[in-house]
């Protein structure tokens, strides 16, 4: 229970925020805290989370909140690179082939998911293709 | 006169083919060895080797990138003037360090999600990453969030202790 009482206030956070499908575990000295959210109560979980275990660095928490599980398709999303232009490719993976680029801050738009890391999505100039999720964010 | 002509060209032609041969009886060893190494140089695939000459052998010794490049060698030795018979005793360098193809969708996924932090190294077993190597503060949230969203691919743990340099 340490771990619970170390991350109570992140706990506590998430139980009132509301996250969908929260489920809170502890095993083999690491909690396990999954759940789904907006992308705004994500960034709350994760600033708590840094606050609670500085630069994240003990290894005892794994928090996964999925912000984009509500994300349906069509959806328009932004593009949140933290500085260059987001890679579009051929397939799900960065092994595969930038086929198109799509420039920060630009609006794109959610074709389908192929899995939580990668959508195939679609810029306004008609280039499609996959790109990393970890770089776009649901325009609310 | 014609036929006078005659030998004197065949005497002429002997001695110059005697003349040729006794010549390349004296080539002598510190020439050819000049003229390999000069070849040698040239080529950067070659640059690597040393030669020794004794007696018109060639010894090749040094280190060759792979097997094409010491075969080369020796063929371009074999051309030379002068040389009798090679010995080569170059040797292969070990392969470069080929990062392993990354096996499983885990896998992959890690290589993904760090792929935009390049001081950061990754080392999966058993379900576990520990990730060494340095991040900026600032970089740190964004990639720990990709990683963590990793736990549905099987990932149970991450180590990072160490990782934002104080």
């Amino acid at each position: 229970m340490a771990l619970q009482d170390k991350y109570k206030e992140l706990i506590d956070t998430a139980t009132a925020a509301p996250v969908v499908n929260l489920k809170v575990r502890e095993q083999d000295g690491v909690l396990y805290i999954d759940g789904e959210s907006t992308g705004a109560v994500k960034q709350q979980l994760w600033d708590i989370y840094g606050k609670l275990d500085p630069d994240y660095a003990s290894g005892d928490l794994m928090l996964n909140i999925n912000s984009v599980a509500g994300v349906s398709e069509g959806a328009k999303l932004k593009v949140t690179t933290n500085r260059s232009n987001l890679n579009i490719r051929s397939g799900p993976s960065t092994e595969d082939s930038i086929v198109g680029k799509a420039a920060r801050h630009e609006i794109v738009s959610l074709v389908r998911k192929e899995n939580d890391q990668w959508w195939f999505i679609k810029t306004d100039a008609g280039e499609e293709g996959y790109s990393f999720t970890q770089y776009l964010t649901p325009v609310e | 006169m014609k036929k006078t002509l005659q030998l004197s060209l065949v005497l002429i032609a002997s001695v110059l083919m005697l003349g040729t041969t006794s010549c390349k009886k004296k080539l002598k060893d510190a020439d050819i060895q000049t003229a390999i190494e000069t070849v040698l140089k040239a080529d950067a695939d070659m640059a690597g080797t040393t030669v020794t000459v004794k007696d018109g052998v060639a010894t090749l010794s040094g280190v060759c990138k792979d097997e094409t490049c010491k075969s080369k060698c020796e063929e371009a030795v074999k051309k030379i003037e002068g040389v009798k018979s090679i010995v080569n005793n170059c040797t292969v360098a070990p392969p470069e360090v080929v990062v392993p193809p990354v096996s499983d969708a885990l896998s992959q996924a890690i290589a993904d999600a760090v792929k935009d932090f390049p001081g950061v190294k990754t080392e999966l077993k058993d379900g576990v990453l520990t990730l060494t190597g340095e991040i900026q503060r600032a970089s740190l949230q964004k990639m720990m969030m990709g990683l963590n969203a990793l736990k549905s691919l099987g990932l149970k743990k991450i180590e990072s202790a160490g990782l934002v340099k104080k």
